[in-house]
C-alpha cells in the first residue's frame, strides 16, 4: 500500500514530462493574450480562473476579433465540454471521496493528468489514496500553467516563433495514446475520432472537439457489440 | 466586461470538470456504459492530435509533404517502441526541425 505522499509524488513524475510541452505551450497562450491587446492581469486572470490551455487562446481570439462575449463564453464551455467524459471515467475511483473533496479535486483536472492517472488508477485499483496520484498530476499541471503562462506575459514571446512549437502539443497527446496503437479496437476509435475532427473542423464554436469523441464513442459501442 | 466573460467561461469550465465527478454516482452508470468509457482517451485525444497535425494556423487543410506528417510518423514510431514520453516528444520535433531548417531551406 503506498502512502499519500508517494502517490502525490508518482503523480508529479507521471505527468512531468509532458511539461516539454505544457510550458511552451503557456508562454505562448501567456504572450499572444498581451500581443492580442488584452491587459496583462485579465490574460493572466484567465489561467487562474479557466485554468484550460487552448481554451484560453480561443477565448481572446474570439474576443479580439469582435465575436460578442456570449460566442466566447459558450466556445470555452463547448472545448471544455470533453472533461464530462474524463469525470465519467474518474467518478469510479473518487467514489469514495467526500463531496467537497471531490468537488476541490475537479479544478486540477486536466487532459493530460486525467490521461496519466487514469492509467494508473487503472493498474493499481486497490489503492487506498489513489486520488493523491490525480491530485499529484492536477496541481504540477496547475503550477507550470501558472509560471508558464505568466512567463509569457512578462516576457512576451521569448520563445521564437519559427521553432512552430504549438507542434509539441499534438506530439504530447501522440505520447498518451501511441501504446494503445497495439489493440485495433482503439485503433478504429482513434481513426474515427480524427477523421470527424477534421471533417467537423469548421463546426460553428469549435464544437468538433466533442463532436468527434461522441461520434468515436458511438463507434467504440458498435465495436463493443461486435466483439460479443 | 472581458472579466465578467472569464468569470462565466470559468465556472462553466469547471462545472464541465466537476459535474461528473461530484453529481453523478457510479452507480447511475449501467456496465455497457462503462465499457464504452474505457475508450475515453481514445475517442477524445485524436480530435486534439488530428487538427494539431493537419491544420494550418489559417484554419486550412495543410498540404500532404508538410513537415508535421513527417514529425508525427516519427513520433508515433519513437513513441511506440520507446514507450517514453520524453523521447516522443523530442524526436517529433527534432524531425520536424530537421526538416524546416535543413532540408526544406
Amino acid at each position: 500500500m503506498l502512502t499519500k505522499k508517494q502517490l502525490f509524488t508518482r503523480g508529479m513524475l507521471d505527468i512531468s514530462p509532458h511539461m516539454l510541452s505544457v510550458i511552451p505551450f503557456g508562454i505562448i497562450c501567456g504572450a499572444i493574450g498581451v500581443e492580442l491587446g488584452f491587459h496583462p492581469y485579465l490574460v493572466y486572470a484567465m489561467s487562474f480562473i479557466i485554468f484550460g490551455g487552448a481554451s484560453q487562446i480561443v477565448f481572446l481570439q474570439l474576443l479580439s476579433g469582435g465575436a460578442s462575449s456570449l460566442v466566447a463564453v459558450a466556445s470555452v464551455g463547448i472545448i471544455n465540454s470533453r472533461h464530462l467524459l474524463y469525470g465519467a471515467v474518474l467518478s469510479e475511483y473518487l467514489e469514495k471521496l467526500s463531496f467537497i473533496k471531490k468537488l476541490l479535486i475537479s479544478y486540477v483536472v486536466v487532459d493530460q493528468g486525467f490521461a496519466e492517472s487514469n492509467k494508473f488508477f487503472k493498474k493499481n485499483r486497490s489503492e487506498e489514496f489513489l486520488h493523491y496520484h490525480l491530485i499529484g498530476t492536477g496541481c504540477t499541471m496547475w503550477v507550470c500553467w501558472q509560471i508558464a503562462t505568466l512567463s509569457g506575459i512578462v516576457l512576451g514571446s521569448f520563445v521564437p516563433e519559427e521553432l512552430g512549437l504549438k507542434f509539441a502539443i499534438p506530439l504530447t497527446f501522440i505520447a498518451i495514446v501511441v501504446q494503445d496503437l497495439k489493440k485495433l479496437d482503439h485503433v478504429i476509435v482513434m481513426i474515427t475520432c480524427g477523421l470527424s475532427s477534421l471533417l467537423f473542423f469548421d463546426a460553428p464554436f469549435k464544437s468538433y472537439i466533442i463532436i468527434s469523441p461522441i461520434f468515436a464513442l458511438f463507434v467504440a459501442a458498435l465495436l463493443l457489440r461486435l466483439k460479443k | 466586461m472581458t472579466l465578467t466573460a472569464i468569470i462565466f467561461a470559468g465556472v462553466l469550465t469547471y462545472f464541465t470538470r466537476m459535474t461528473m465527478i461530484a453529481l453523478i454516482s457510479r452507480d447511475m452508470l449501467g456496465d455497457k456504459i462503462k465499457a464504452v468509457l474505457e475508450y475515453v482517451p481514445s475517442a477524445v485525444f485524436p480530435a486534439i492530435i488530428f487538427p494539431g497535425i493537419f491544420i494550418n494556423d489559417f484554419g486550412t487543410f495543410i498540404e500532404m509533404n508538410d513537415p508535421k506528417i513527417f514529425g508525427a510518423l516519427v513520433a508515433v514510431i519513437v513513441g511506440y517502441f520507446s514507450k517514453n514520453i520524453i523521447a516522443t516528444i523530442s524526436a517529433g520535433l527534432v524531425s520536424y526541425w530537421f526538416l524546416i531548417f535543413v532540408v526544406f531551406n
